[in-house]
């Protein structure tokens, strides 16, 4: 297996990285702030408006470490991808299959399914840990509609059927996820999902996030050789990256949304760190930023058993598991692809 | 692994200013520099197997000498720092 390596996140807007022998060198007002040697570092994410030299660039690419740009806010602006690698047979298998409804319909399948599954034992998980704090009958409802939902899910190969179910299956689930914020109920509060901008505290954290893993699912995609913009579950559409998305739905409720939970539950954020702007959008400060991503890296290092690998790796290895995995059953050396479950 | 790099090389000629100089940049290229001839690095032994080799390139070794120290994966506990200087957690969170 991998080794999980480190990312260095830069969140000053006068930064400026350059390269020095094997080194990545951080520069302000072009005073050396930090050095550190590339063979430690897996991927470079830079918030605001900070330059790369293209010599760093270049190093970057040859030793395949993601450098990715983001806005002030999170936003996701554009990632530096050197040429393309692996292996083209696989590639084009993969787009070979996306144009076939019926094959993308099994994948779209497996990856709904560990959805769903993994969202019903975020609630039951709940339940048990807070049985006293929380309105369990309300909670075991939607646990049990979810169960009927994985149920009408195993039989069904049809693509927007299973768009149907899913959709159903999520509003479901997020109809409780204010349930599950314990504290700091009067600042952090969750009503709907809502984006671009985010309209509460929560949905500002919630797409903070995605947009975290969906970086780490990206690069963990193409470093399988898959091409992250090419889904089965979601549509091609240009800039999105479809496939990534595909394979975080797994994800989304065990990585990010208890890591958000817990953020809020432990009040490790407050309601402080956030400001309303006059069109409504909440957007976080620098020093909430900052917590959120030393927190979410120190997630990543925390250790659990892969349920079908059956070995001990990190958290922040699993899309690169489940890549590994999807990137097998493409090449057929798998029958079916096996989601991430999460009990 | 973490292996602590540490060199004495001889600099009364011009030759040894000169290697001195190679050694120090070829330790910065792959850890950090916590005092002037003394290297950290957190490093897969293939990696370090490769710095080794050309370290031993570098220098003179009827002059020079280069010492390592594996201090293995739990090194955290092995360490400790006194004084001005203090050095970057390699595997913990980096931000800017």
């Amino acid at each position: 297996m991998r080794k999980l390596l480190n990312t260095l996140y830069v969140t000053s807007a006068d930064a400026y990285l350059s390269l020095d022998g094997e080194n990545i060198v951080v520069l302000k007002n072009e005073a050396e702030v930090m050095r550190l040697p590339l063979h430690n570092l897996e991927g470079v994410v830079t918030f605001g408006y900070v330059g790369a030299s293209p010599a760093l660039m270049g190093a970057c690419a040859k030793k395949n470490i993601s450098l990715c740009f983001m806005t002030q806010s999170g936003n996701f602006r554009g990632q530096f991808v050197g040429k393309v690698r692996g292996n083209v047979t696989l590639r084009k298998t993969q787009y070979f299959m996306s144009e076939d409804n019926n094959t993308s319909a099994l994948l779209a399948r497996n990856f709904i399914l560990g959805k769903i599954f993994n969202s019903k034992w975020v609630i039951e998980r709940a339940i048990r840990d807070y049985a006293l704090r929380l309105d369990v009958a309300k909670l075991k409802k939607v646990s049990y509609n979810l169960s009927n939902s994985l149920n009408l899910i195993k039989g069904c190969v049809d693509l927007e059927q299973l768009r149907g179910f899913e959709g159903e299956a999520a509003s479901q689930y997020f109809s409780v996820f204010d349930d599950l914020i314990l504290q700091q109920k009067e600042s952090f509060y969750f009503a709907q999902r809502n984006k671009r901008p985010p309209l509460d505290n929560v949905n500002a954290m919630l797409s903070f996030v995605y947009t975290l893993l969906t970086n780490d699912v990206a690069s963990a995609l193409e470093t399988v050789g898959l091409d992250p913009y090419v889904g089965f579950l979601h549509r091609d559409r240009p800039g999105r990256a479809s496939l990534a998305l595909d394979l975080m739905e797994e994800l989304r409720s065990v990585f990010a949304d208890r890591f958000v939970l817990s953020l809020i539950n432990k009040r490790i954020v407050n309601a402080s760190g956030f400001v309303k702007k006059e069109n409504g959008a909440v957007i976080m400060d620098d020093d909430t930023r900052k917590t959120i991503l030393s927190k979410w890296q120190e997630r990543k290092k925390e250790e659990l058993k892969h349920p079908f690998l059956e070995e001990k790796i990190e958290w922040g290895l699993v899309p690169y598991a489940q890549s590994m995995l999807l990137a097998r059953c493409i090449r057929g050396d798998l029958e079916e692809y096996p989601p991430f479950l999460w009990k | 692994m973490f292996v602590l790099i540490t060199y004495d090389v001889n600099t009364e000629t011009v030759e040894g200013k000169k290697r001195l100089r190679k050694v120090a940049k070829m330790c910065v290229n792959y850890g950090q520099r916590v005092q002037n001839s003394v290297f950290e690095c957190v490093i897969e032994p293939a990696k370090f197997k490769e710095v080794q080799h050309r370290l031993q390139e570098i220098i003179n070794k009827d002059k020079d000498s280069l010492r390592f120290y594996y201090l293995g994966n739990n090194y955290k506990n092995k360490v400790e720092h006194i004084g001005a200087k203090t050095s970057l957690d390699i595997e913990g969170t980096i931000i800017i």
